[in-house]
């Protein structure tokens, strides 16, 4: 088999790459809108997010991934996730607190307790689930702005264990 | 016990790999190795004997047998916070071979005095 | 004071502002480098009037976040120690930023330094208003890698070194923070400051409580440059852009390493000055640093290794324990982080002038061309260095007071005699760098812009005003407060738990 550095990997993972890039990306998503109910959340979610656009630069090569999402496209929804997530923090400071759960309601049936989420249930948990997309987003793009960015410094040919002697 | 000296024998060689080892790439992963000795020690605090994971899958489970939930958390922030440092030292690594042509501290040494 | 005692909301502020501008300048300042300057300087601005507001403050204030009380939730708790630290880092910031506007021009891709820079002051100013052990590890995480980006944010071959020399260094220290955090959690399974000491009050162990005071000695001393530990600052604070060898220097050693070593050592471990152990490490730093500094060729290493020195004298300061030296350390903490500050923005006005150089034998004579630089550097130097009537000679002389009155003869002598060597290598720094006869090389300079000069003679003004503080009214606004809360010891989580709503 031929390796051509330049256009990514051989044949066989191109093939299978074009049908696990979809399937990882959407298992990324599951992860981070079930962080509420199962271990995970915004920041593992973000990675895996992350890895599948990483999966597609490994096997085709940078400019295909480039192509995808861009540098400057990474960079702003990366802000962006940021932003969000401020938002939602300054949205609780005009109920209450900063970071209060602005979703919080009573009961009208029982007056004794506020109900603040149903348990096991997927539109529950207040403002958790907003601030596990904000997280996604930030992470996932900055991984992936991040590893666009090591791999656009190129040895020029030398071998990387130069002037290593241990 | 033994589990916890063997979380300590672990941070050693993480900071063994720190102190002497001369490559700069060897330094970054005992780095990485101290981190996690650190986050694995997060982990035996919170353990309980017998103790269940702290997710509710009923409503009729009570928190008493799982094991503690908080140092979970503290890990999870612990190691977003060593992936950043790892990624900015690796592209720093990155630059200082392509100014110095070589990985070698002992040959990094332009600062002195 | 926009503050009612019931709710204080606008404590959160204080770091939810700057990290707003940190990412909106990375968002919107690629587009054009001004909005980028307008944000760095208005951020600043917001939060030393928002920090003005606090001042006087008596009681303690607590806010809880997302309305989860404590030991749930993480809370915000100021109190005087509080206000002083927010009002140094913040004015010190400001200043910064009204320098870097013209002094940034030199490098390229400004956006990014002030999304770096936003950054550490959002970890700084979270380190000194939080009540939370765990949350004052994060924010310490936060200012200390954006500072590792920002000493190497020229990109030469020795600031990558020495970027990556303080980056390992501290990364290690922040270990053993963490280690000794994950140790106090599992005996007093909290993580809130003032429960903490609380629960450390009613079953004490002293077994604990030393080995935790090694580990966060051996963390917190490696960030404020102790002697140990000190290796990294000559390398790291030359080579980073002279705003932020002003910031490193001047408050964020104070900042992330003094004040949260003596939170935690005053308030929630209750160990004050560990016996003798922060005196002898506080002697040593300020022969140390003394000593190294005579021999140094290079302007700004020379400054580096000042700042070891004095940071010795805060640290025997706080190591006697008793309230005198509490209030030399906090007063000789505020005075060298604004003269400091002034004199790494002096050696960046020279740089910036000389086309980066910063060799001390080719300077020389350089007060003719460039007045406004040398007659403020003048100050900043007699002041560290100790002159009356400038703050600096009122902070050292209290410190001498309180070693005297502890009995530390030693401690006193050495102090005077380390002085003494202040005082000369000062005297060569300014002979060396302004006095003098001109070189030819240097015939054609000019002073620096008008904004750097601006930043200089308003640190130089509080400078020189900071000798009043030691009047009795000024006394009990600014440091009295804060003497008191350190004084109270681990009568901290009692204040905290009374004003809770």
């Amino acid at each position: 088999m031929v390796k051509r550095p330049e256009h990514g990997m051989t044949l066989i993972v191109k093939t299978i790459t074009r049908y696990t890039v979809g399937l990882i990306l959407l298992f990324g998503i599951y992860i981070v809108l079930h962080g509420h109910l199962t271990p995970g959340g915004g920041f593992a979610g973000g990675v895996i997010v992350a890895l599948s656009f990483v999966h597609l630069m490994l096997a085709f090569g940078r400019e295909t991934a480039i192509k995808k999402m861009s540098e400057k496209a990474a960079g702003i929804l990366e802000g962006l996730g940021a932003i969000m997530f401020l938002l939602i923090a300054f949205m609780g400071l005009t109920t209450g607190y900063f970071f209060y759960n602005f979703f919080r309601r009573v009961d009208t049936t029982e007056t004794l307790v506020e109900y603040i989420g149903r348990p096991f249930a997927l539109f529950s948990a207040g403002i958790i689930p907003l601030c596990n997309i904000a997280i996604c987003l930030k992470v996932g793009a900055g991984l992936f702005a991040i590893f666009v960015a090591l791999t656009f410094l190129k040895m020029n040919g030398d071998a990387a264990g130069d002037g290593e002697k241990k | 016990m033994t589990e916890y000296i063997l979380c300590l024998i672990l941070f050693c060689v993480g900071l063994y790999a720190i102190m002497i080892k001369r490559n700069l790439i060897k330094i970054i992963i005992g780095l990485c190795i101290m981190e996690y000795s650190v986050n694995l020690f997060f982990t035996l605090i919170g353990y309980k004997h017998g103790g269940i994971v702290p997710i509710f899958s009923s409503l009729d489970e009570t928190p008493a047998r799982m094991v503690d939930p908080i140092p979970q958390a503290l890990i999870l922030t612990a190691i977003v916070i060593g992936l950043a440092v790892t990624c900015l030292i690796v592209a720093i690594a990155l630059k200082i071979y392509e100014k110095y042509k070589t990985y070698d501290i002992r040959e990094i040494t332009r600062l002195k005095g | 004071m926009f503050c009612a005692k019931e709710s204080c909301s606008i404590l959160p502020l204080f770091v939810a502002v700057p990290l707003a501008g940190a990412f909106l300048s990375s968002l919107l300042g690629k587009t054009s480098s001004k909005i980028s300057d307008f944000l760095g300087s208005l951020v600043p601005a917001i939060l030393v009037l928002l920090s003005f507001s606090f001042i006087g403050l008596k009681e303690v204030l607590v806010y809880k976040m997302g309305g989860w009380i404590p030991p749930f939730g993480i809370v915000f708790v100021v109190d005087g120690l509080t206000v002083l630290m927010l009002v140094t880092v913040n004015v010190v910031a400001l200043m910064s930023t009204i320098f870097s506007i013209s002094y940034m021009e030199k490098y390229t891709d400004k956006w990014k330094y002030y999304t770096l820079f936003l950054l550490m002051l959002t970890g700084m100013n979270g380190a000194v208003i939080t009540g939370d052990m765990f949350n004052l590890f994060v924010w310490l995480e936060i200012g200390a890698i954006s500072s590792y980006a920002l000493v190497a944010f020229g990109t030469e071959g020795e600031e990558l070194e020495a970027s990556f020399k303080y980056a390992v260094m501290s990364s290690v220290a922040s270990l053993f923070i963490l280690v000794g955090i994950g140790l106090l959690y599992s005996y007093t399974s909290t993580l809130n400051m003032a429960d903490i000491s609380r629960t450390l009050v009613a079953k004490p162990n002293a077994n604990l409580i030393n080995f935790v005071f090694i580990l966060f000695l051996l963390g917190f001393g490696l960030k404020s440059a102790i002697v140990p530990f000190h290796s990294w600052l000559p390398d790291a604070h030359p080579s980073a852009p002279a705003p932020i060898s002003a910031m490193l220097s001047g408050v964020l050693i104070k900042s992330l390493g003094i004040y949260a070593l003596v939170r935690i050592f005053y308030n929630v471990l209750g160990v004050a000055g560990g016996g003798r152990v922060l005196l002898v490490l506080g002697l040593i730093s300020m022969v140390l640093g003394a000593l190294l500094a005579i021999y140094q060729k290079d302007l700004k290493r020379l400054l580096a290794y000042s700042t070891i020195s004095q940071v010795g004298y805060i640290v025997f300061a706080f190591g006697l324990g008793t309230p005198l030296g509490i209030f030399a350390g906090l007063f000789h903490l505020i005075n060298h982080a604004v003269a400091k500050a002034l004199m790494f923005l002096n050696a960046g006005s020279v740089v910036y002038a000389t086309d980066n150089v910063r060799d001390l034998d080719q300077l020389g004579g350089l007060r003719e061309k460039m007045p406004v630089t040398a007659n403020t550097s003048l100050i900043g130097s007699m002041s560290i260095a100790g002159v009356p009537p400038l703050g600096g000679f009122w902070s050292k002389l209290v410190i001498i007071f309180a070693a005297v009155e502890s009995k530390h003869w030693a401690g006193a002598f050495v102090a005077i005699l380390v002085s003494i060597v202040t005082l000369a290598y000062y005297l060569k720094l300014q002979k060396l760098v302004f006095f003098g006869k001109l070189p030819v090389r240097w015939e054609n300079i000019k002073e620096s812009p008008v904004l750097m000069c601006v930043s200089m003679i308003v640190l130089s003004c509080i400078c020189i005003a900071l000798g009043l503080l030691l009047l009795p009214q000024l006394r009990s606004v600014f440091l009295d407060p804060a003497v008191e809360v350190l004084k109270n010891g681990v009568g901290y989580s009692k204040a905290v738990f009374e004003n809770i709503k």
